[in-house]
C-alpha cells in the first residue's frame, strides 16, 4: 500500500511523505531542551553501566577487569581511600566499591523499572475502568485510592514488606502498589475528560465496540503524562527503594545495592567518607537523570497535544 | 425521489435529572427535548432549526441512541431503535452514521487518516485490510481530497479538510441515513458553501437522507428539503423548506426569519426583536413556552400547551394563533376556572 504513487508534482509529495505522526513530533519538541537530552544522556549512562555490570558477571567480558566478585572480600585492603587500584575505594569488608556501584546500577533500575510499569499497568487499568464506567465503580476505585493516598508512602510500603518479609522483590512489590494510586488518579482524570471528547462520540456513533474504544481511542490519547509521570516515578522509586535499602527491608547482604550500601557504611562517614559518597552520587545522579528527562517529556507532551 | 418515511420519530423526550445534596435526590428534570415527533422520506433532508440549547443537538443524539432517550419511538426503516439492544443497535449504526460540528475535535488526534476512515468499516468486520486501504483511498477523492492525504493526521488539514474527512467518514459503511449536527458552523462561510455543495452532490449520488441540524437559517434553507423549527425541546413549526421561508406562522419562526442579514445595504427590512431570554428548560414557562417573548401573547398561551397541528398541508405549527380549535380551548380553560 505504501506504493501508492501520488498524483502531484514532487514538490508537495517529498513534503508529504515527511510528515510526522505525534510521537515524532514531541521528540523533536524534547530534543530542543538541552536539559532534558542531558538528562536522558545520564539515564542511559547508566541504563548502559548496568548492562555492562551484567555481562561483566556473565563472563562475557573475560577476567581480571575487576568487576567480577563484587562480594570478594579481602579483609588485608579494608577502607582504603581511592586510587588508582580501588577506584572508589574499599568498604569495611575490603570490597571494591566502584564495581559494587556498576552492579548497583541494574539493581536501582530494574526496581526502577519494574515497579514503575508495574503500577503503571495497574493503576492505568483501574483509573480507565473508574474514569470511563463511571458510577459506583468509579466511587470505588476512587475511595480505594484516596485510603492509599491518606497513608505517608514510605510507611505503607514499610507496612507491606513487613506483611510479605524483607527481601528486594517485596521491596519493588511494595514500591509498585503505593505508586497505584497515582497512576489510577491520573489516568481516570485524564479519561474522564477524553471520554466527553467528539472523537469518542464519533466513535461510537460509528458503531465500535466498548473495548476498541477504550484500548484504539482513550488509552493512547491518555497516555503523555502516564509517560511524564512514569519516569518522575522511577527517580522516586529508586529513592524509596534506596530508602527501604538503608531501613534494612529492601535488599539484604551482600548485594550491592545503593541504599544498602549507604546504610552499611554509615559508621564510617567520618573515618572513610567515600564509602558513604560514592553510592550518594550515584544515588543522586540516577534520580536527577529521570526527573530531567521527565521534565523535558512534559514539556514536549503535557501542553496538550497539538490539536 | 420516493416518499416512504425512512425514520418516524414519535414523542421523543429527554429529560435531564437534576441532582443536588449529597444523597444525588433529583429535584427536578431538565426537559431537553419534550415530546417531539417527526418524519423524514427517504432521499430528502430535513433541516432542524432552532437556537443554541434548544435540544435539537440532544434529538440528533438520541435518533442514533448515543443519549437514551427518556421516553419516544424513533422509527428506523421499520425497527423499533429504542426497543434494540446495545448490540443490535451497534449494528444499526452502519446505516446511520453522523457527521459532527467541530472538525477539531472529531477526529482522533493520534491516528492518521487512514486509520480513521477504515475504522467504520473494520468494525463492522466488512472488507478485507487491501480493499479496505483501497476504499479509503477512493472515498478521499469522492470528498474533493487526494489519496495521498492517506498518510497524514488530522492537525495537518484545515478545518473545512477535516470536515470533508468527517464525511467522508460517515460514507465509508454506505449509510442511509446521515444526521449532520451543525456539520459547518464551525467553519468560514466561504468553507460553508463548499461543503454544504459537497453533500448536496454525495446525497445525488449515495441516495442519502439527510438530517441537518444548525442554527443557520441560510444554510438550512440552502440544503433542506423540510425544516423544522425547535424552541425549548418542543418542536414549533414545521414545513416545507420554500414554504417556510415565505410564510412563516410560528412568531417565533417570523423573528428568526427576520433576524436573517440580507446582503444588501439599501434593504431596510422590519425585524422583529424578541425580548428577553430564552428561559431555563429546568423551569419552562406554562403553556406555550414562548409566551414570554411572543409579540402575539394572548391570554390563553399562558395557561394552555398548543400542540403540533397541520395548518395547511404539510405545514404544521404549534402556536395558538392558527388553532381552530382555540375557542374550544378557551371554553375549557374558562370551565376550568
Amino acid at each position: 500500500m505504501s506504493e501508492f504513487v501520488p498524483k502531484v508534482d514532487g514538490i508537495t509529495k517529498n513534503k508529504i511523505e515527511k510528515t510526522a505522526g505525534p510521537w515524532r513530533e514531541a521528540w523533536n519538541g524534547f530534543k530542543k531542551s538541552k536539559v532534558a537530552v542531558a538528562g536522558m544522556g545520564i539515564v542511559l549512562f547508566f541504563i548502559l553501566l548496568a548492562g555492562f555490570g551484567f555481562l561483566a558477571e556473565q563472563g562475557y567480558l573475560g577476567q581480571n577487569i575487576g568487576l567480577e566478585g563484587i562480594n570478594d572480600q579481602k579483609l588485608s585492603d579494608r577502607l582504603l581511600p581511592p586510587s588508582s587500584e580501588y577506584w572508589f575505594g574499599t568498604d569495611d569488608l575490603g570490597r571494591d566499591i566502584f564495581s559494587r556501584i556498576v552492579h548497583g546500577a541494574r539493581i536501582s533500575l530494574w526496581v526502577g523499572f519494574f515497579s514503575v510499569i508495574g503500577s503503571v499497568v495497574v493503576g492505568s487499568a483501574l483509573g480507565i475502568v473508574a474514569g470511563y464506567y463511571g458510577r459506583w465503580v468509579d466511587t470505588i476505585i476512587s475511595r480505594v485510592f484516596d485510603i492509599m493516598l491518606a497513608f505517608p508512602s514510605i510507611l505503607l510500603a514499610i507496612a507491606i514488606v513487613s506483611v510479605l518479609g524483607p527481601n528486594l522483590q517485596n521491596a519493588l512489590i511494595a514500591i509498585a502498589v503505593i505508586n497505584v494510586p497515582n497512576f489510577g488518579r491520573l489516568i481516570r482524570s485524564k479519561v474522564l475528560s477524553i471520554k466527553e471528547d467528539e472523537y469518542i462520540t464519533a466513535a461510537k456513533g460509528i458503531g465500535m465496540k466498548d473495548a476498541r474504544i477504550l484500548f484504539s481511542h482513550i488509552l493512547p490519547n491518555s497516555m503523555a503524562p502516564v509517560i511524564v509521570q512514569g519516569t518522575l516515578a522511577i527517580a522516586t522509586a529508586i529513592l524509596e527503594a534506596a530508602a527501604l535499602g538503608f531501613l534494612g527491608l529492601g535488599a539484604q547482604a551482600p548485594m550491592p545495592e545503593w541504599g544498602k550500601m549507604l546504610a552499611d557504611s554509615k559508621s564510617f562517614l567520618h573515618s572513610a567518607p567515600w564509602t558513604m559518597i560514592f553510592p550518594g552520587i550515584a544515588i543522586m545522579l540516577t534520580v536527577l537523570g529521570f526527573n530531567l528527562m521527565g521534565d523535558g517529556l512534559r514539556d514536549a507532551l503535557d501542553p496538550k497535544m497539538k490539536s | 425521489m420516493t416518499t416512504k418515511p425512512l425514520l418516524k420519530v414519535e414523542g421523543l423526550k429527554k429529560y435531564f435529572p437534576i441532582k443536588k445534596g449529597i444523597l444525588g435526590r433529583t429535584v427536578g428534570y431538565v426537559k431537553a427535548v419534550d415530546d417531539v415527533s417527526f418524519y423524514v422520506n427517504e432521499g430528502e433532508t430535513l433541516g432542524i432549526v432552532g437556537e443554541s440549547g434548544c435540544g435539537k443537538s440532544t434529538t440528533g443524539r438520541m435518533l442514533m441512541r448515543l443519549l437514551e432517550p427518556t421516553e419516544g419511538k424513533v422509527e428506523f426503516d421499520g425497527k423499533d431503535l429504542t426497543s434494540l439492544s446495545t448490540e443490535e443497535m451497534r449494528k444499526t449504526r452502519r446505516d446511520i452514521q453522523m457527521v459532527f460540528q467541530d472538525p477539531y475535535a472529531s477526529l482522533n488526534p493520534r491516528h492518521t487518516i487512514e486509520k480513521i476512515l477504515e475504522e467504520p468499516l473494520i468494525v463492522h468486520g466488512l472488507d478485507n485490510s487491501k480493499e479496505r486501504k483501497k476504499k479509503v483511498r477512493e472515498f478521499l477523492e469522492i470528498v474533493g481530497l487526494s489519496a495521498y492525504h492517506a498518510k497524514r493526521y488530522p492537525h495537518q488539514f484545515s478545518g473545512g479538510q477535516r470536515q470533508r474527512i468527517g464525511i467522508a467518514r460517515a460514507l465509508m459503511t454506505n449509510p442511509k441515513l446521515i444526521i449532520a449536527d451543525e456539520p459547518v458552523s464551525a467553519l468560514d462561510v466561504s468553507i460553508q458553501s463548499q461543503v454544504l455543495n459537497l453533500m448536496q452532490d454525495l446525497q445525488k449520488e449515495f441516495n442519502l437522507t439527510y438530517i441537518f441540524i444548525a442554527h443557520d437559517l441560510g444554510v438550512v434553507r440552502h440544503i433542506s428539503d423540510r425544516v423544522g423549527v425547535m424552541y425549548l425541546g418542543k418542536m414549533v413549526e414545521m414545513a416545507d423548506s420554500e414554504q417556510l421561508y415565505l410564510k412563516a406562522l410560528h412568531p417565533y419562526t417570523q423573528a428568526l426569519l427576520s433576524a436573517v442579514p440580507v446582503p444588501d445595504p439599501d434593504f431596510k427590512k422590519e425585524q422583529i426583536l424578541l425580548e428577553g431570554d430564552i428561559p431555563n428548560p429546568a423551569n419552562p414557562p406554562s403553556g406555550c413556552t414562548f409566551h414570554t417573548r411572543c409579540p402575539h401573547k394572548m391570554e390563553i398561551c399562558t395557561k394552555v400547551t398548543p400542540r403540533l397541528t397541520e395548518h395547511d398541508s404539510g405545514h404544521s405549527v404549534a402556536c395558538h394563533l392558527y388553532s381552530e380549535q382555540v375557542d374550544n380551548d378557551i371554553k375549557q380553560l374558562e370551565g376550568s376556572i
